[in-house]
């Protein structure tokens, strides 16, 4: 630890530390744009100049003669830094009207505008004018980039953070700066392009609008979109991220900094692939086979017509009809009649993209009607091998102590968190698989589901489930899409997707990171922990604080999250450690 | 005891100076009393109105109004020079207005016609709620491009409320009309157009519009 005096504001900062992290530390802001936490070091952007002294033993401060940059000046004991100097501020002015000599005012259709560093910096230490008499220059735009990004080659200021990324973090080299001088530019090789798994990131590294994504470019102004916080459900990594959406629509992912989990980064499988959250074959509402289809209300009309005469009733009216309460009280009763007739032959299967609060739920309630209940661990997605960054230069992964990035291969966020809760209430985990070996006698099923699965003709349920559920006198199925199961079971509960659900993902490692709702969940579909909520006739809302204290009383394991809310970064199951990793 | 007052009283002294005073109305006279002197001016008057002054009752609608050019009217979508929609597509205009009236999507431009070949984005769809806009004319002020404007256009009717959402090539449509009729409005930035708008891009004279030179 070292003291530096920021502005005469005195700070303890750590040994790795840069100036801007230790003004940071200070509440000092120091502008910067080629600089990144996750980078290397070009001080090329000049932005940071600042004018840096020493505070000798003896008390005397003696400042150097040169404006130096912040992001390359290690934070050495009693380095005095000042940021608000007449000098500094005369070289932050040049420096953005350097910047901006050849920058085009095209912000109103630029994508970047509102989340622009080049217009916050310009709004708080630059000037309004510019003395540059001559044409800028304009350069052509290159779609050709990658199939995810688009490159408005006139708006880049060359941070090279882009670049860097490439060479450091995926290490796939794709990028770099072709010319020199006035002349120079971000380019590809010719037919190499920017295409590998982590590419999405250098959207979000571009303080400007020259990167842009071509998934999300004219979609959205970004002042109209609300971010929440949430976990990325792809994989067991559980990036952090941020969920921005706008009239319960979601634009787009943003990976969140968090070291406890992925650090700065999120892969383009995470980031692009939350798509299926709004396809058109999502579940709608709950149906039922005893009452028709409840969701469509075909024999509700009949009965309405018949019951109210003389009026006219449009389907439409009916679409408001809340069907839940009469789903669920029949699944309640159903159950209860199952359990109670053998409570042995009645199973439960929980999926691992369940949160840990819901399969707490479920496994609480269930375990409550009957000790013998089967609860059954769902099959647990896993595509490939686990994918490590950076690449060497043949594109074969690094060695576990440089890996910087890693894409898992189990495709679903919370195996752990729900293995966890299966193990405390039935002693022992039973993969479904396992289950239906031979002669199972499993007469009444509870499905859980809620994989990424839109199209239903692939779907999750594998033939041997769907063998083995077939003579089945119960099933019952919770679920967001269609599926061979939900098309003969009972009763289906239109559940949500991660971004329209409260709860705990308990990652790869053993973090849990609480996610939240963004959006609400499409037309009559609920929250699953809504759902449960009520099934178990659970007084109360659904709360996911409240219920994490719970399951922290009731479950050794799960004690660490006793703090209910788990702030911003999650956090770490110790116990955990050795013991799964 | 001394004479000088504490500066607490003389500040309240000052202010009981400032309270209001109140007067009594003037006393009137016996001939005043009796109105009728007012009465037969109030008559005077009328009579001069009938039959001496020039009527000022439009005979409404045969005769129409001509409206100041600065009036704020039916929107209008302008064309820039090679006949495309002006607008960019910022959505400055729908985020300035009060009403929420005014919904755009945007899109790409055309990337392999020749014709939008200088412009990145332009709006795929843009419509305007005519009956839920309050003409504050905000969104003409917040136009970069000077593409909307509030015409002298006042009397809109329609029979039902859809036909009253305007789409984008009625707005368009409202610009042929007027600039055909003469009846363009007073630009917002006292006649003359914004930096980005200006027809010819002279190289030296201003930076290049939204819509970026030769990009494609």
């Amino acid at each position: 630890m070292s003291t530096v005096f920021v502005n005469d504001i005195e700070v303890e900062v750590g040994p790795r530390d840069n100036l801007i992290q230790a003004a940071r530390a200070a509440g000092v802001e120091i502008p910067h744009y080629c600089w990144h936490e996750a980078l290397s070091v070009v001080a090329s952007c000049r932005m940071c100049l600042v004018e840096v002294g020493e505070k000798k033993p003896d008390g005397t401060i003696a400042m150097g003669p040169k404006l130096v940059p912040a992001c390359q000046t290690p934070a050495k004991p009693g380095t005095v830094v000042k940021t608000e100097t007449a000098k500094v501020k005369t070289g932050q002015q040049m420096t953005l009207e350097f910047l901006l000599l050849n920058h085009p005012l095209d912000c109103s259709i630029c994508d970047q505008a509102g989340e622009c560093y080049l217009q916050d910096y310009t709004y708080k230490f630059g000037k309004a004018q510019s003395r540059l008499n001559e044409p800028k220059v304009q350069r052509l735009d290159k779609y050709h980039i990658g199939e995810q990004i688009a490159l408005f080659t006139d708006r880049c200021v060359m941070c090279t953070r882009c670049v860097r990324f490439t060479r450091e973090i995926s290490g796939t080299a794709e990028l770099q700066v072709v010319a020199r001088g006035s002349v120079e530019e971000i380019d590809v090789f010719p037919n190499k392009p920017c295409n590998n798994k982590l590419a999405g990131n250098v959207v979000d590294l571009c303080p400007v609008g020259a990167l842009c994504s071509k998934d999300f470019l004219y979609k959205k102004r970004v002042w109209w979109l609300k971010s929440q916080k949430s976990v990325c459900a792809g994989c067991s990594t559980g990036c952090s991220i941020e969920v921005d959406q706008n009239e319960d629509h979601v634009y787009r992912l943003r990976p969140r900094a968090n070291p406890l989990a992925q650090g700065h980064f999120m892969c383009d499988e995470g980031r692009f692939g939350f798509k299926y959250v709004q396809s058109t074959n999502r579940l709608s509402g709950p149906t039922s086979k005893s009452i028709a289809t409840v969701g469509v209300a075909a024999s509700a009309v009949t009965k309405f017509n018949g019951n109210v005469a003389g009026k006219l009733f449009q389907p439409a009216d009916l679409a408001v009809v809340d069907h839940w309460p009469a789903a669920i009280q029949e699944a309640r009763e159903k159950i209860k009649a199952a359990v109670d007739s053998s409570a042995s032959s009645f199973a439960a299967v929980f999926s691992p993209m369940m949160s840990v609060e819901e399969a707490y739920l479920l496994a609480s309630y269930l375990k409550g009607l009957n000790r013998n209940v089967k609860l059954l661990m769902g099959p647990v997605p896993v595509v490939g091998e686990d994918d490590c960054y950076p690449k060497n230069v043949n594109g074969s992964a690094p060695t576990a102590e440089k890996t910087k990035f890693t894409i898992r291969a189990e495709k679903c966020p919370n195996r752990l968190g729900v293995e966890k809760v299966l193990k405390h209430f039935q002693g022992a985990l039973v993969p479904i698989e396992d289950a239906i070996q031979g002669a199972h006698g499993i007469q009444a099923w509870y499905f859980v589901g809620g994989y990424a699965t839109p199209d239903d003709s692939i779907g999750w349920v594998s033939p041997s489930i769907a063998k083995a559920t077939e003579p089945a006198k119960l099933l019952i199925v919770q679920d967001i899409f269609p599926s061979v199961l939900s098309k003969r079971a009972d009763i289906v509960f239109a559940g949500a997707a991660f971004t329209e659900r409260d709860g705990t993902f308990i990652n790869h490692s053993g973090l849990a990171q609480a996610f939240r709702a963004a959006t609400r969940p499409p037309q009559a579909s609920r929250a699953d922990g809504r759902i449960l909520n009520e099934l178990c006739l659970r007084q109360g809302l659904y709360n996911t604080e409240f219920l994490r204290k719970e399951i922290a009383s009731k479950i050794p394991s799960l004690e660490s999250l006793s703090v209910g809310d788990l702030g911003v970064h999650g956090v770490e199951l110790h116990q955990l450690v050795g013991a799964h990793l | 005891m001394s004479t000088a007052e504490t500066p607490v009283a003389q500040v309240e002294k000052k202010q009981k100076k400032k309270t209001v005073q109140w007067g009594d109305d003037p006393k009137i006279g016996f001939v005043e009393a009796l109105y009728l002197p007012a009465i037969a001016g109030g008559i005077a008057t009328a009579l001069k109105h009938a039959f001496f002054k020039k009527r000022s009752t439009a005979q409404y609608p045969e005769q129409k109004p001509e409206m100041p050019p600065n009036y704020r009217g039916v929107h209008r979508l302008n064309r820039d020079e090679e006949g495309r929609v002006k607008c960019v597509a910022c959505y400055m205009c729908q985020t300035a207005c009060p009403a929420n009236c005014i919904e755009i999507i945007a899109a790409p431009a055309p990337q392999d016609d020749p014709k939008w070949a200088n412009r990145d984005k332009f709006p795929a769809t843009f419509t305007i709620d005519e009956l839920r806009c309050i003409y504050c004319g905000m969104c003409e002020e917040a136009c970069p491009v000077d593409a909307i404007e509030l015409t002298s256009i006042y009397d809109l009717t329609g029979m039902s409320r859809q036909e009253m959402i305007f789409d984008k090539e009625k707005l368009l449509s409202v610009f042929d009309e007027t600039s055909k009729a003469g009846l363009d409005p007073v630009r917002t930035n006292r006649g003359a157009l914004g930096p980005a708008s200006e027809k010819s891009m002279q190289s030296t004279d201003s930076p290049p519009p939204p819509g970026r030179g030769k990009h494609g």
